[in-house]
């Protein structure tokens, strides 16, 4: 779905497509491939307001348990109800179908990455 | 997120790379841990066939004249008393009849043994082993630099191993081997030591040779896998089916800090052996009345419980998890856990807190997985 080349990046692998002030939020393919075969998602309900750096989800492996960090200050608008159904989206389609989130935000958060930065942070 | 440079990596290393495996850290050594879906390499031993490389497993030989009488006493079980090519799990006993580590010990000849440990206690056990034959007329020889061990599980193992290119002058046929034996072979004129035991809850062998031809067999076994089903299988999977199968892991269920008695393991304690072995007179007067012990766990749902996780009754915190994943062949969470003595019987209803929420999980008897016969 969405060019990963065009997204934007936190050092805590989650991406962001911007549309806006809507981010759509998800976990990067590296992330994905770290946790393994993903067997349970935990997400924020819509309306829910988040902070910026807060664990707002869970992301369970049959290896591990990650967190979902909410990547901007706002509130949640949608959470992917096909991702809690079927866990393995994340693995199948990190950037597209494995979404995880829509946060509207007010200010875009600073920091983020590009994705060569991304790149070059995890060395792929 | 750069990784350490890799302590110890397998003979089998560039193979796995090209596979596409991913790599982790295990006791020092960098060993594959998946190589495309945890899930797929787990069903795939349970259905047909998977493909490990334990090469990180410690071989340490133990050969001379007083080699049985030494393993009665280094170790917690009647070593002496195993036929030929028989295999034995035993454990290693601290003197306060803690756990240094779990072993299997094959006896190769009547007066050689093979006493395989966990690659994390390898320097701990070959040390116990040595220092413990001072009295005996023995030799202790960790060869684990020299042995790759390939292990083959699942229901098709036997017949692929059957169909393997290079394996030859097999001692007994695979079909007349029973579990816990092991027989001669050779793969490619290399002496060859095939193993029908495992760590899976499957049927299976372990084979175990010199590394130099270790990639040669993992080729030729792949060849004969092909229309069987076979994949290559990681210690992500692996842990899934030994958890299933109730089989404990060392530095989980298993420490210098828990006595056998507490961790199901009484049976492995011949007490019955007229010598004296270390650990003896602890495990005679036992863990205390009420030091924790092993159960299994089973939950609704798909959260699982993880090592380290709070067990909880009545507001008390009454054990820790030890090991814990959603079952994927059963597709609910299962747990290994230490509880109160009190609390251990099947049936016992507990609750495991998984990160602030408190999720419902009964006490049911191990193993959570048996293949049928």
């Amino acid at each position: 779905m969405a060019d990963k080349t065009t997204l934007k990046y936190t050092p805590e692998h989650e991406w962001l497509d911007i549309d806006g002030n809507v981010a759509t939020v998800g976990i990067t393919a590296y992330a994905a491939e770290k946790l393994g075969d993903v067997v349970f998602v935990e997400l924020p309900d819509a309306s829910v307001a988040v902070t910026a750096g807060s664990v707002i989800g869970e992301i369970e492996s049959t290896k591990s348990v990650g967190e979902l960090f909410a990547p901007v200050d706002g509130t949640v608008t949608e959470n992917n109800a096909a991702v809690v159904d079927e866990p393995s989206l994340v693995n199948s389609d990190p950037f597209g179908e494995g979404w995880l989130i829509k946060v509207q935000f007010e200010k875009a958060p600073d920091g983020l990455l590009s994705w060569d930065e991304y790149s070059a942070l995890v060395g792929e | 997120m750069s990784d350490p440079a890799p302590e110890r990596t397998s003979p089998l290393h560039a193979v796995h790379s090209q596979l596409g495996a991913s790599f982790t850290d295990f006791a020092g050594w960098q060993m594959p841990v998946r190589y495309t879906s945890d899930l797929a390499e787990h069903a795939a031993v349970r259905t047909a066939a998977g493909l490990f490389d334990l090469s990180h497993m410690a071989e340490i030989l133990v050969y001379g004249r007083e080699a049985g009488p030494f393993l009665d006493a280094a170790l917690a079980g009647k070593l002496s008393a195993i036929d030929l090519m028989q295999a034995k799990y035993s454990l290693l006993l601290t003197e306060t009849g803690g756990i240094l580590d779990d072993v299997v010990v094959y006896r190769l000849g009547d007066t050689t043994f093979l006493v395989v440990a966990n690659a994390g206690n390898r320097e701990a056990a070959a040390a116990a082993l040595t220092e413990r034959s001072a009295d005996f007329e023995v030799t202790v020889d960790d060869q684990s630099d020299d042995y790759a061990l390939i292990a083959v599980q699942g229901p098709n193992s036997r017949a692929i191993l059957e169909q393997t290119a290079g394996i030859t002058e097999v001692g007994v046929p695979l079909d007349e081997l029973k579990y816990y034996r092991a027989t001669d072979a050779f793969f490619e004129g290399v002496p060859l030591l095939v193993a029908r035991t495992g760590y899976t809850g499957e049927d299976g062998f372990e084979l175990y040779l010199r590394t130099t031809a270790a990639v040669s067999l993992w080729r030729a076994l792949e060849a004969a896998g092909e229309d069987q089903g076979l994949v290559p299988a990681g210690l992500a999977s692996r842990d899934t089916l030994r958890l299933e199968a109730g089989m404990p892991l060392y530095g989980h269920e298993l420490g210098t800090d828990t006595q056998p008695a507490q961790a199901g393991l009484g049976r492995v304690v011949a007490l019955s052996k007229e010598s004296d072995f270390v650990g003896r007179s602890a495990v005679e007067a036992g863990p205390a009345d009420n030091a924790r012990v092993l159960v299994g766990l089973v939950a609704d749902g798909r959260r699982a419980g993880r090592a380290g996780y709070s067990i909880v009754s009545d507001g008390a915190v009454v054990g820790t998890v030890t090991s814990g994943a959603l079952s994927p062949t059963l597709g609910h969470p299962i747990m290994m856990a230490y509880v109160d003595p009190t609390l251990a019987e099947p049936g016992t209803e507990l609750a495991v807190d998984v990160r602030g929420t408190s999720i419902p999980a009964t006490v049911t008897p191990l193993p959570f997985y048996r293949r049928k016969k």
